[in-house]
């Protein structure tokens, strides 16, 4: 049981992770209709930006700074060159742009600060068991999960604050109601893009931090907007919170699939081979059961056709 | 001048439901298949066969089939590679399994078996589109790639799932040299194509369509949503699985399941956008495109040569990729499908401007 509990709240806590991926998409997605597929490459372009003008010598703080100007500087160049040239066009055509984007981006990062992997160290936080905890209870919870889970909290919280207290907020979610309406009444469209896509920058920073911390800046990084689907689908493509009860679910539920499935699998079927390694599809499969019964995620809109 | 159909007169239902119905459109056709057919295998080098020809037929076939799901039924799918890998690995089991299976039988027994697969994976769009769709198409991809490298039975045992595919061999004559590959492929190609331009024109191509451009009003007029689907999902992977075993059997000889990850469903994602949605054409033109694009951006990065340091290289050709595919969507949405169309169009009129 105690087995149990630690894979249940290793699985949660990297599930915030996914979440933080997933707040990403959702912010574009909500705010412009555009399924932004180069998330995960601008969650490498963070990272890798954040390293690299650390390794130059900047302090900590200066540097995120620095990279969110750079991420800022991204949203406004992909809002100029690719979204105000698409407007109107289907979906499908800007997704496509967006893996375009995420071709250029990936290169982009490389291009600038080389391949290699790189370490990164987030000041004064460690990735070891929670002492307290480990004595009491004999469960081991790594203290940088419980950060990264604190810092996405406080970044839900900011966020929620800013959608639904601020004027720009406002703004933001009455263009994603409805462009021309928004458009009506003046509501300058390609400033809220902007804006969209530098906290969708944000974000990505953070998650980059985050996950670099974690395994390493280095190119599979864009890999970790994979993880984030299924949290999509599950949680629904416009809700916020949906995005973090979405990772809470595919984190806990992918860990302790990982653990238990194969080997119940392996001994019903007197399977010898090793099953594992089912994390790669375990979560689409999962997001796949959440749509049967709700095909709109579980905080989505609620889609109604009309001829 | 030379392309107008005046004057044409159908005399009969069978003049009037032609595939191609004007007669220059029929010429051309002629003289294109006489040239790939005739004169190409003469002409072209082992590298342009092998290098060029083999992969943009099979890519083209590939996308024909994605074409069909995502640019005639409207859905979306993120997973074609992985019903090309179930074609190839069924393909090869089929050959390694039943003695004496001629191997076209074995390549049509393999498209169905991805179209088995395709049907269940495409079970979840009678409930859910879009974007939705589209992710839950991952599950397949994922998983059947999965399948492939963790059960040894489908690549009989060999190491991280690797499979040599076997001699191709029809009534006897073995299919060895790049010009005889280029042949099958290209005779396999034009069928399906041809195939596949008269399906999109029938009762379910059209039924196709109807639920692409709103599913209720289709099903308001009495089409099947389901039968509809699940059958577009079912041609589509048949082509893909068609075209994975050619992928194995004809390109590259040796396949693993890994090869046939989730790049390679965005690459044909990107033939079928920049090729043009919805159309056979299309599919072709977008499949060299795309075929083309990296051999043209590594040869002229060499002929920069020691402009460019090495390891910049590289990512300079990732950036000019994107940047292209952004441009294209930006410069043409409908895709060079749309520019042969404009031709025409100019075509019919020239020499007078209007």
């Amino acid at each position: 049981m105690q087995f149990f509990f630690e894979v249940l709240i290793g699985g949660l806590l990297s599930g915030v992770m996914y979440s933080l991926v997933a707040l990403g998409f959702v912010l574009i997605y909500k705010a412009s209709g555009v399924f932004n597929f180069a998330q995960g490459a601008m969650v490498f372009f963070a990272a890798l930006t954040f390293v690299g003008i650390t390794e130059l010598g900047v302090p900590f703080g200066f540097a995120l700074i620095l990279a969110f100007g750079a991420m800022i500087l991204l949203a406004i160049a992909t809002e100029r060159v690719v979204l105000r040239q698409l407007v109107n066009q289907p979906q499908i055509t800007l997704f496509m742009a967006t893996i375009g984007l995420t071709f250029f981006v990936e290169g982009l990062a490389q291009g600038m600060w080389g391949a290699s992997v790189r370490g990164l160290e987030i000041p004064g936080i460690q990735d070891e068991p929670l002492e307290w905890m480990m004595e009491a209870t004999g469960i081991g919870v790594s203290k940088f999960d419980l950060f990264a889970a604190g810092v996405s909290a406080i970044l839900v919280v900011v966020l929620a604050i800013f959608f639904n207290k601020t004027r720009v907020g406002r703004a933001l979610r009455a263009v994603a109601d409805d462009h021309q309406a928004a458009l009506a009444i003046g509501i300058p469209l390609q400033d809220i893009w902007r804006i969209v896509w530098a906290v969708a920058g944000l974000v990505a920073l953070v998650a980059g931090v985050m996950w670099g911390a974690r395994n390493g800046v280095q190119f599979a990084l864009t890999f970790v907007a994979l993880k984030a689907l299924p949290v999509l689908i599950i949680g629904g493509f416009t809700s916020i919170p949906g995005a973090i009860v979405g990772g809470l679910i595919i984190g806990a539920s992918e860990k302790l699939g990982e653990i238990y499935i194969p080997p119940f699998v392996q001994s019903t079927f007197g399977i010898e081979t090793s099953l594992g390694g089912i994390e790669g599809w375990f979560p689409y499969v999962m997001a796949l059961l959440f749509l049967l019964v709700r095909p709109e995620g579980l905080f989505g809109e609620k889609h109604i056709d009309r001829v | 001048m030379l392309y107008r159909e005046a004057g044409q007169f159908k005399a009969s239902y069978r003049e009037d439901q032609q595939i191609f119905p004007i007669r220059q459109d029929r010429i051309a056709i002629a003289l294109i298949l006489a040239f790939f057919y005739l004169v190409v295998p003469y002409f072209a080098t082992q590298y342009w066969l092998q290098g060029i020809l083999i992969p943009t037929l099979i890519f083209a076939l590939a996308a024909i089939g994605l074409n069909i799901l995502t640019g005639y039924a409207g859905q979306l799918s993120l997973g074609s590679a992985a019903f090309m890998a179930v074609g190839a690995f069924a393909a090869y089991n089929f050959v390694l399994r039943v003695p004496g299976m001629p191997i076209l039988a074995a390549f049509i027994l393999a498209g169905l078996c991805a179209a088995a697969v395709g049907m269940v994976f495409g079970l979840p769009s009678l409930r859910i589109k879009g974007f939705y769709l589209a992710v839950a198409t991952l599950a397949a991809q994922f998983f059947i790639v999965w399948a492939l490298t963790k059960f040894p039975w489908f690549s009989n045992n060999s190491s991280s799932g690797v499979i040599t595919a076997q001699k191709v061999e029809i009534f006897g004559y073995a299919f060895e040299s790049p010009e005889a590959k280029y042949l099958l492929t290209l005779a396999v190609v034009t069928v399906l194509a041809l195939l596949a331009k008269n399906m999109v024109r029938s009762s379910i191509g059209r039924s196709w369509m109807a639920i692409r451009d709103m599913d209720v009003a289709a099903e308001v007029i009495g089409i099947r949503p389901m039968h509809t689907k699940l059958m577009a999902f079912a041609v589509s992977s048949f082509y893909c699985g068609v075209a994975g075993a050619l992928y194995a059997y004809t390109y590259l000889g040796t396949v693993e399941p890994e090869g046939f990850n989730l790049d390679l469903s965005f690459k044909i994602l990107f033939m079928v956008i920049i090729g043009g949605v919805g159309s056979i054409m299309g599919s072709f033109l977008g499949a060299a495109f795309i075929v083309l694009l990296p051999i043209f951006l590594n040869v002229a990065m060499h002929a920069l040569g020691g402009l460019v340091p090495q390891g910049i290289s590289s990512n300079l050709e990732l950036i000019v990729f994107g940047g292209l595919i952004i441009f294209f969507l930006i410069v043409e949405p409908h895709g060079l499908a749309r520019l042969w169309q404009i031709g025409k169009e100019k075509l019919r009129l020239w020499p007078f401007p209007h």
